[in-house]
Formats: structure tokens, sequence, C-alpha cells
């Protein structure tokens, strides 16, 4: 048990160690495509928010999404009573300590944390859900090729089947799950487009401003930039 | 044309508002400042491009302090932990992004607007290189806008600790440690700064009200006196040339112009296009690619795991490589201490420009190849030592050649270009300066 709990503290620690140059996967931009946010969503609620918490987010926000906040509270509020709060996780924090020697992190802000020179936090995410492999060394009997001896275990391996590394130490499928390889993709590009929107749920509406704010700046600067041209006419 | 001319009192034309106007105008110099400093100081005309940043620093600042006033009515300087786990200062800028209405733009406004502060900073004072506007009887100026810089870098890294992410706690211990091998004092001294063993709540709470009032408060009083001693003296111009010398009949300066409207309808333009290029950055790149964010901030504040590489903003870096390049315990004194002494000296070693320029001209224009060379090499190792500044100091150069000994010898170049000043300003060649500025 000791060895367990040591193992989890030190994870991070020895995958930062480890961190030179990693290849990412590019993740696909889901952004403006409601249905595989909605998807995503749905995969978040019923696979991550068991153990991570996303408590910035409230769950109202989620009608952003295009969802009313009746489909809502059917379908994906389970860690509150009312839509105004937010998506707590279900295990209190002190609790989940004992149990993995470190509580799981907050979700909201993951997809920007993770970004780095390598690439972007979407990134890091699409590949790292994609990268676990079966490893009996592990007390969780898994291991993940982008975070090594990492303390989560592959909570979606009844969507993606069993990978193991081969001899030459790639990734391979060897027991097939409920989705194809292509389907899961599918299923983790929208999950991360999910996570993507969680980090900043207002990322949209920031750029449609930005148009708008760019645009008035144009039309200043053409009245500023006359003014000025009066006004200095006679200065030689 | 100076602050202190006394101009004729306003005069009543007999309506309710030209009476109210003459009343006020008794009891309080409002002519005369207007006057003074804006519709009667006259500037040289020739100002080019690099005059723009003066004034583009003082919109920044209003932006700083208008959008910091508005963070602090939901920001919380508290480290202890919430329901859920996370430190009360962090999940209370994530309610700002989140929750408060427009709060996501007043919250990257005011850390894109550190970012863009120290941008018009830096071109502001390469401007007072280029055209020697620190030389005589500039000084003051030069020396007030040396003391704005020093508080500017106390402002922006007091500032940084507030989000409380995993950068500003590291950040933070990592310089507040370097005051600890100063000998003798060093250690409680840096207990003293911290409030504590380790940064915590104490911390934040100092750095808080240094950051809100302290600082900002010393900031305003020295650009009060920036531009009352550049008022005083009268600006100086791209051909470094005293417009002074050559009056007219009035005796305002015959390459003067009035700063309104003149310039004030020329630096609308500037501001409007610095709008443009700040508004680009706020609204489709608020994370300046992890350097006006770093990403690791998005990470609470975690005191048991220390993250891989701890960078400072890239304002700092120049400085902080300065730093990391005293390696050597001089006089049996810990390296770390050299370090701080470099860095400070840095800063420092500015406000002596004044007196370490022999040259017989001001501006670039007119001054010769030795300068030229020098300064471009200047220009060059500081960006240098700002890039290496970003980079852990394993980092190597196409991989094979190691950047520790040539950010040492960038750093020793830093001190020498200013140091060994005095001769070789002397010694270059000079063009004669005209009598009268060129448009």
């Amino acid at each position: 048990m000791k060895k367990l709990l040591t193992a989890l503290l030190f994870a991070p620690a020895v995958a930062l160690a480890a961190g030179a140059a990693v290849h990412l996967d590019k993740a696909p931009d889901v952004q403006n495509d409601k249905a595989a946010l909605q998807s995503g969503a749905r995969t978040f609620v019923n696979y991550c928010l068991n153990c991570h918490g996303a408590s910035f987010v409230r769950y109202n926000r989620l009608t952003e999404l295009g969802l009313t906040e009746h489909q809502v509270k059917e379908n994906l509020m389970f860690t509150a009573d009312k839509i105004g709060e937010t998506m707590r996780v279900a295990a209190r924090p002190e609790e989940q300590k004992v149990w993995f020697g470190a509580a799981p992190p907050d979700l909201s802000l993951v997809a920007r944390a993770r970004a780095s020179a390598d690439g972007s936090g979407a990134d890091w995410l699409y590949t790292y859900l994609r990268s676990f492999y079966v490893d009996e060394k592990r007390p969780t009997g898994w291991n993940n090729t982008l975070f090594a001896n990492v303390g989560m275990p592959h909570v979606l391996w009844q969507l993606q089947g069993q990978q193991v590394l081969n001899k030459e130490h790639k990734l391979e499928l060897a027991v097939p799950g409920a989705l194809s390889p292509a389907e899961y993709d599918k299923v983790v590009g929208d999950l991360v487009g999910f996570m993507v929107w969680l980090a900043e749920p207002d990322a949209g509406f920031r750029k449609r401003v930005g148009f708008g704010v760019l645009a008035f700046l144009v039309v200043l600067f053409g009245f500023a930039y006359a003014m000025k041209k009066q006004f200095w006419k006679d200065i030689k | 044309m100076a602050s202190n001319t006394n101009f004729e009192k306003y005069k009543s034309d007999g309506t309710l508002q030209g009476n109210l106007l003459e009343w006020f105008d008794a009891r309080f110099p409002a002519t005369s400042m207007w006057r003074g400093h804006l519709s009667e100081y006259y500037a040289p005309k020739n100002f080019n491009f690099w005059y723009f940043f003066g004034s583009l620093a003082m919109l920044v600042l209003v932006i700083q302090i208008l959008t910091g006033i508005f963070l602090v009515m939901h920001y919380k300087p508290d480290a202890s932990l919430n329901a859920n786990g996370i430190p009360v200062a962090f999940a209370s800028v994530e309610y700002i992004m989140r929750d408060v209405p427009w709060g996501w733009l007043i919250r990257y406004m005011h850390s894109t607007g550190a970012s863009a502060f120290f941008v018009v900073v830096y071109l502001h004072m390469f401007r007072g290189m280029l055209y020697g506007s620190y030389r005589q009887p500039r000084e003051l100026v030069w020396i007030f806008g040396t003391l704005i810089f020093l508080c500017l870098m106390a402002e922006a890294f007091m500032g940084y600790l507030l989000p409380w992410g995993q950068m500003s706690f590291w950040g933070a211990q990592v310089i507040v440690n370097l005051f600890s091998a100063i000998p003798l004092i060093g250690e409680p001294l840096s207990i003293w700064i911290r409030g504590d063993f380790v940064v915590g709540d104490a911390t934040l709470n100092r750095f808080f009200a240094f950051h809100v009032i302290a600082v900002p408060l010393v900031l305003l009083g020295l650009v009060a006196a920036h531009i009352l001693a550049l008022h005083e003296v009268g600006s100086n111009n791209p051909d470094g040339v005293e417009i002074k010398k050559r009056k007219d009949v009035h005796g305002n300066p015959l390459d003067g112009i009035p700063f309104h409207p003149y310039y004030s309808v020329k630096d609308i333009v500037g501001v409007v296009v610095f709008l443009m290029v700040f508004s680009i950055i706020v609204f489709f790149a608020p994370e300046g690619g992890g350097y006006f964010l770093e990403y690791n901030n998005f990470l609470p504040a975690d005191p048991l795991k220390t993250p891989a590489h701890i960078a400072p903003v890239w304002y700092f870096t120049p400085y902080y490589s300065l730093l990391r390049a005293m390696v050597w315990p001089l006089f049996g004194i810990d390296a770390k201490f050299w370090g701080v002494v470099a860095m400070g000296a840095g800063v420092v070693i500015l406000a002596f420009l004044p007196w370490l320029d022999r040259s017989p001209v001001k501006s670039i224009r007119y001054r010769g190849p030795i300068f030229k060379t020098l300064l471009t090499l200047f220009v060059i190792s500081f960006f240098l030592l700002g890039f290496l500044g970003t980079q852990p100091p394993s980092y190597a150069f196409f991989g094979v050649i190691p950047s520790a000994p040539v950010a040492q010898v960038l750093s020793a170049y830093y001190f020498l270009y200013f140091l060994t000043m005095p001769w070789w300003s002397r010694i270059d060649k000079y063009k004669p300066e005209p009598d009268r500025v060129t448009m």
C-alpha cells in the first residue's frame, strides 16, 4: 500500500523529469460543432466527473452548448441539486487523498494548463487519452506512453479496448473494445473539445467581440488619421 | 513655455459660465496648467515613430489602474483552500474569468497590459538611447524614468503572485530566496519579506497591499515628476538639437509647435494603432503563446510540487539572465548574492547614462560607426539575454553550443557597453549637427 502511494505521489514528478520533446497528435477542432461538444459533455460527466471536479464551471453554462436546462438536469447533472451549482466531484478531496495518495486535479483549466511548446493543451489531452497500455507492473494495471507511470487508470478502456507495447515500443491494440479505433478517436476528440470549451467558455464570445472592436478601431483610425492630416497640413 | 510661467488669469466675458471660470481660475492654476503643459508647451515639430511610446505608456498606466480597480472588486488575496481544495485567490481569478460579467475582458486587459507596459517602456527607453534624450539638460527626466522602470518591475513582480498559480508561487519563492544570499542579514531579511518561512498567505496579502496601493502611489508620483521635469527643460528630438536656441519674436521656439492640438491629434492616431495591436492580443491570443500568461500558471499554487522549469515572465528575462550569469562565489559570498548584485546593477547603471556618454552630439543621426555598431550589438545581446532567460540553464543552441557561457559573455557585454562608454563615445567620429531640426 505504501509503495502504491509513493508511486502515485511521485508520478507527476517523474513524468516532468522525463519531459523531453514529445510528439503530440493534433486534436480535432470541434469548437463550432455543438453536437460534438454535447457528446464530449456526456463522456465527461459519465467518465471524468466521478473522480475529477470542474469546480469553476456551473451546470447552467452547459446550456451554451445548445441544451435546455431541463436536458442538462436530466442527463448531465449528477453531482448537484441546482442548475446554478458548480460541477463538483462526487467524492471529497480529503477522501480522495486517502484513496489515491493525491487528489485528482480539477479539470476546469486542464486544457490550458497542459499547453506547452510541444503543442496545445488539447493536443496533449488527445494524445494522452489514446496512449494508455496494459502494464502489470503498475498498481492500477495501466501505464501511459505520454505520461509515464501515471496515477490514473485507463477509465475509457471498455470503449478503446486494451493496448499493449509491442517489441518496437509502439502501442498496439491487443483486445478490441466496444468501439472501433476510429470511433474511439472521435469520442476522445469530442471529449477533448469539451474540455477546451470548459477551460474558457467565453472564448468564442471573446473572439466575436474582438472582430467588432477591431472593426470599430479601423473606422476610428480613418477619422483620427484624417484629423491629424488636417491639423498638420501647415507644418513644414 | 515651462510649467512655472505665469500666464494671465482668465477674464470673464460677463456670462455666468465666464464668471464661474474666472472665479475658479483665480483660485486654481487651471489656465496656466492648460497653457503651460498643453496648448503652449512647445514640442519639436520633427517627432517620429519613436515618440509615440511616452504617451502610450501613460495610456497603459491608465488601463492598468482602471482595470485593476475592477479586478480588486472581485479578487480575494487568500491562500487558504476552498471546499473544492483550490486556493481561494486562484479560484477568485477564475470567478472573475467566468462569472463576473465582462470579467474576462477586464482580466485579459490587465494581464496583457502588464506585458504591453514593458513593450512600450522598453521602446521608450530605447528612443532615449537612440537620440541621447538623457543628455544635459534632461538628466533628471532620465533618472525619474529609470526609477519608474524600477517601480514597474516591483509592481509587475508583486502583481504576478496574486493569481496564485504555480508560476506565481514558485517565481516569488525563487526571487525572494535570492535575498537570503546576502551575508549576515540575508536569512532574516527573506523571512521578513515573506512574513513566513515559505511564500504563503502573509506574502500574498502584503504583495497585494504593495501592488494595489503602495507601488502605484509611488509610480504616479514619479510619472508626475518625470513629466514636470520634461516640461521644464523641453523635449529632445530625433536631431538632438535644442529648439530653444532659435526663437521667434514672441519668444517661442522656431522649430516648436504647441503640444495641443498638434501632438494630441497625432498621439490619438498612435493610440488607435496601439489599441488595434492590443485588441488583437486581448481578444485573439490573450495567452501570448505562453509568454503573457504562462501555461503553468493555470495550475493552482502547490507548495509541494516544484515545476521542472521556473521561468520569469518575458519582461524580466534579460535581467534574470544577468542574475544567472554570476556563478562564482567571490570573496567567500554565495554566487547567488552576486547574481542579485548583477541584476540590480543592470538596472541602476541606466541611471548613470547621462554621465557615461561623452559624445559631443546627442542623436544617432550625427554619431559615428563605433556607437552604431556597439548599440546594435547591445540590442542583439539584450534580446539574446531575454531569450536565454526563458530557457533552462542547460539549454544549448542547435543542441550543441552550451548557452551558459554565451549568457556570461553577453552579460559582460551588457555592463562593458556602459562602463567603457566614456572612452569610446569620445573617440568616435561625428557629423556636424544642423542648426535647425530636419523633418
